[in-house]
């Protein structure tokens, strides 16, 4: 459903990805790990568009996400997006913040998009903040509610940029539970993460990526108990120490 | 202070009043107009494109080096010049007025827009917002909390700056008092009063600014 074909993408004289290539079939889960500034939030940026690219392709249900032509907004309004600062808008409710794309983009009434956004937040466990603003939240409910803004526009795949990176930690399972349990419904799913717990639980395949390039590309009980790379052994020994 | 004549005041408040009205008016056009070209100077300053951004960039760095005076001047004499008959001193006054003010506020918007962070417009776009859309709803909304302040303080400058439409013949209200202060031979009066008016106006606005930044904590 997403393939990604040899991207290149450089700032300045910093070249951050190297060719990367991969492919991410309908209902599967993902997970991209590596130590930082390996460019995982970068390829993932690349797949909705949010960072241009200079060479090679990203196609999106057949779809070129850097072809002219492609009507990108339109492209992304059938990927859900999570930001590691959640990045709700905090001039706007709960509520407010998941009907405004289904209103301006899906042309939904006021009345139909705000029953699906109650729907949907009650449905990550939100239903009594409707009309709390984002400064009123803690962070793992702000996280769920752009979970829920980003499933509101029904999704065909959903972008995962470490959403439990800012989270204190007795926030962070309120916020994985809500993914595993999308994992399970059969969304296809792309998730930045250093949540090795999550990788190993809900995981079809993991990306591991060191400077720029994809390094691995197995099915998670390999990568877990043979990863072919030594750079692979190395992160796991790091992160799984912890 | 029998010396004083403050019925001064009152014989001329017809005047007066006109020159306020004239100074009222110019506020108003050149905030509105100013705000509205500023508005797009702004957005082309912050396109990607060099061709749109650095004409926008000049017009702004020369507009603020300039003395409004000199451009009430440069528009009373050149606009008969430009289309070939008289406009009048309003006309001109007014549109030097907001092609000056326009500069300025290009600055606070620009400012404004800058100080909301870019994930939120990262956010918009990946929802599939379009950019105006996520312009519209998304970033001016929380720029019009950086900017309010500042607008409001530019329009104490706007005010104060009404009184340099003399230089084109036209009678704000500083010029109107001055006329009646050589006419009657009341400068203590006229003056004070203009001092007063003009502090009155502009305290109340900038109090308003403050009110405006403490009243919405973010």
């Amino acid at each position: 459903m997403i393939v990604l074909d040899d991207v290149h993408k450089s700032y300045g004289p910093q070249h951050i990805l190297r060719g990367c290539s991969a492919e991410i079939r309908l209902g599967e889960v993902v997970v991209v790990c590596g130590p930082s500034g390996s460019g995982k939030s970068t390829l993932i940026k690349c797949i909705n568009g949010l960072v241009p690219f200079e060479r090679g392709t990203i196609t999106v249900d057949g779809v070129s996400v850097s072809s002219p032509k492609t009507d990108l907004p339109a492209l992304r309004s059938r990927i859900g997006m999570v930001f590691q600062s959640f990045e709700l808008y905090p001039h706007m409710t709960a509520l407010q913040n998941v009907s405004l794309a289904q209103i301006h983009v899906l042309r939904r009434s006021q009345k139909e998009a705000d029953e699906r956004s109650a729907k949907i937040l009650t449905r990550v466990g939100l239903g009594d903040k409707l009309g709390q603003r984002p400064s009123q939240l803690s962070g793992g409910q702000q996280q769920r509610v752009s979970i829920a803004r980003a499933l509101a526009m029904n999704p065909q795949a959903m972008l995962f940029d470490e959403p439990t990176s800012a989270l204190d930690p007795e926030m962070i399972n309120e916020v994985l539970e809500v993914m595993q349990e999308l994992a399970l419904e059969g969304m296809t799913m792309i998730v930045v993460t250093h949540e090795m717990g999550f990788a190993q639980r809900v995981a079809d395949r993991v990306l591991f990526m060191d400077r720029g390039e994809i390094v691995e590309d197995t099915p998670k009980e390999q990568f877990f108990t043979a990863p072919a790379s030594e750079r692979a052994r190395q992160f796991l020994k790091q992160v799984l120490t912890h | 202070m029998s010396d004083f004549d403050w019925g001064v005041i009152a014989r001329s408040y017809g005047f007066l009043a006109e020159g306020m009205a004239l100074s009222a008016l110019l506020v108003l056009v050149a905030t509105l107009g100013g705000l509205v070209v500023g508005f797009g100077l702004a957005l082309m300053r912050l396109s990607t494109h060099r061709l749109i951004s650095v004409p926008a960039a000049a017009y702004v760095t020369v507009m603020r080096s300039l003395p409004l005076v000199l451009v009430l001047f440069w528009f009373y004499f050149l606009m008969p010049l430009a289309i070939g008959r008289p406009v009048g001193s309003l006309t001109s006054a007014l549109i030097a007025f907001v092609l000056f003010e326009a500069a300025f506020y290009c600055e606070i918007i620009r400012a404004g827009i800058g100080s909301v962070r870019s994930g939120q417009s990262d956010a918009g776009l990946a929802t599939g917002l379009r950019r105006w859309q996520v312009l519209r709803l998304i970033v001016m909304p929380q720029a019009m909390r950086a900017m309010g302040p500042l607008i409001l303080n530019q329009i104490v400058i706007v005010f104060q700056d009404t009184s340099l439409v003399y230089v084109v013949s036209l009678h704000d209200f500083l010029t109107a008092a001055s006329v009646v202060a050589a006419r009657d031979g009341r400068s203590t009066e006229m003056y004070t009063l203009v001092a007063v008016v003009y502090l009155v106006i502009c305290l109340s606005v900038t109090k308003l600014a403050e009110f405006y930044r403490k009243g919405r904590p973010s």
